[in-house]
């Protein structure tokens, strides 16, 4: 990537762009239109690859992409650039929320309001969640290991820490890398038996 | 004020368990919001959560409405520097080691691993914030009209918040 062409006031910008419009989440797709498509700052393939990254961590896509893509296009600056770019706006909005909140939330208004909203809510969530999983569930395990976690937090009532790691640790294990297994072999072994 | 400490430490924590997303932390967070520290009610908590789920950026920033309400606007700031700062400084990290990782064969592992246990953590936390938010048929029916037209058109999240609000207030008053 042409470093030096990227300034670090024009990535604050574009995630303050994003930052400030993508009402409703669904980040992701905001920064793949604006980081592939219109600024070519990224390919598709680096973007796929920082998504796999900000999966496989803590943190949510929307400030985990926007670190990677900052530090990717310029440096560690950008990196803080985007992710206060991505944050402030949010930041705001939610902190008047929550003053707001405070003095109106009890009306009975509002409280019938925001239980549509929580409602809405539930319905947005399992939609965004029965897509991912349609995606990412390839065989048995994986399905299992998703069954094991609802089971263990909803019906066992053991805390996230505890099923996170053991069932981290079981799932990586069970998608251990497959040692290298060489036909050659294979047949060389078959053929001494003969 | 007092519990600013207390703010920082609970969100800090709260952070490193969003693996896949903010739904996996959230029974945990109803643990330590509702139960041990008392700062919210259920009721408090899920309709923050939800306004969350309209705003822009992140959708877990709504974080700072929830510091916002147990300390003011120290506890918003608070809030979400120990809930973004921690985890953005090790993606930072590993975002700059990733490549040299490329060749590690349990690399491929931990992400394949990890994405059925975060989807059930997810699961198991819309489960935990369902109980709280589904809790009659008009509540049930918006929740199901909201998933049904978001699995089939491409509207935006944020309208389909603002209609549950609009029935809401026609029918749960």
């Amino acid at each position: 990537m042409n470093r030096q062409k990227i300034s670090v006031w024009d990535v604050f910008m574009t995630f303050l762009v994003i930052g400030a419009t993508s009402f409703g989440g669904g980040v992701v797709a905001y920064l793949r239109n604006a980081l592939v498509t219109k600024k070519k700052w990224l390919d598709d393939k680096s973007f796929l690859e920082l998504m796999s990254i900000s999966n496989t961590l803590p943190g949510l896509n929307a400030t985990n992409m926007s670190i990677l893509a900052g530090d990717r296009v310029a440096g560690t600056t950008g990196s803080i650039a985007a992710m206060l770019g991505m944050c402030v706006p949010g930041f705001i909005f939610m902190t008047v929320a929550g003053v707001l909140y405070g003095a109106h939330g009890d009306r009975p208004l509002v409280t019938a309001a925001l239980r549509g909203v929580a409602a809405a809510a539930v319905g947005l969530i399992a939609a965004t969640w029965y897509q991912i999983g349609k995606k990412t569930v390839k065989g048995f395990y994986d399905a299992l290991f998703i069954v094991l976690a609802v089971l263990g937090i909803n019906h066992f009532k053991l805390s996230v820490p505890t099923v996170l790691l053991a069932l981290g640790a079981l799932s990586i294990f069970a998608h251990r890398p497959v040692t290298e297994h060489k036909p050659e072999e294979d047949s060389a072994w078959i053929r001494s038996l003969q | 004020m007092d519990q600013i400490p207390a703010v920082a430490r609970v969100f800090a924590y709260l952070s490193l368990l969003t693996i896949g997303g903010g739904m996996a932390a959230y029974p945990e967070m109803r643990t330590l919001v509702v139960d041990v520290h008392h700062w919210l009610t259920e009721a408090q908590l899920v309709h923050i959560y939800s306004i969350g789920q309209a705003a822009p950026g992140p959708n877990m920033m709504m974080v700072a409405a929830m510091g916002e309400r147990i300390s003011g606007l120290a506890g918003a700031v608070v809030a979400a520097l120990a809930f973004f700062v921690p985890t953005g400084l090790l993606t930072f990290a590993v975002g700059r080691v990733w490549n040299r990782l490329a060749n590690w064969p349990w690399r491929a592992s931990i992400q394949n691993g990890l994405a059925p246990v975060a989807i059930g953590l997810a699961v198991a936390g819309l489960v935990t914030f369902g109980r709280g938010s589904i809790t009659g048929w008009v509540t049930g029916a918006i929740g199901l009209a909201v998933f049904v037209v978001t699995m089939r058109t491409k509207i935006n999240p944020a309208l389909l918040i603002l209609s549950g609000a609009v029935v809401g207030v026609v029918a749960l008053r």
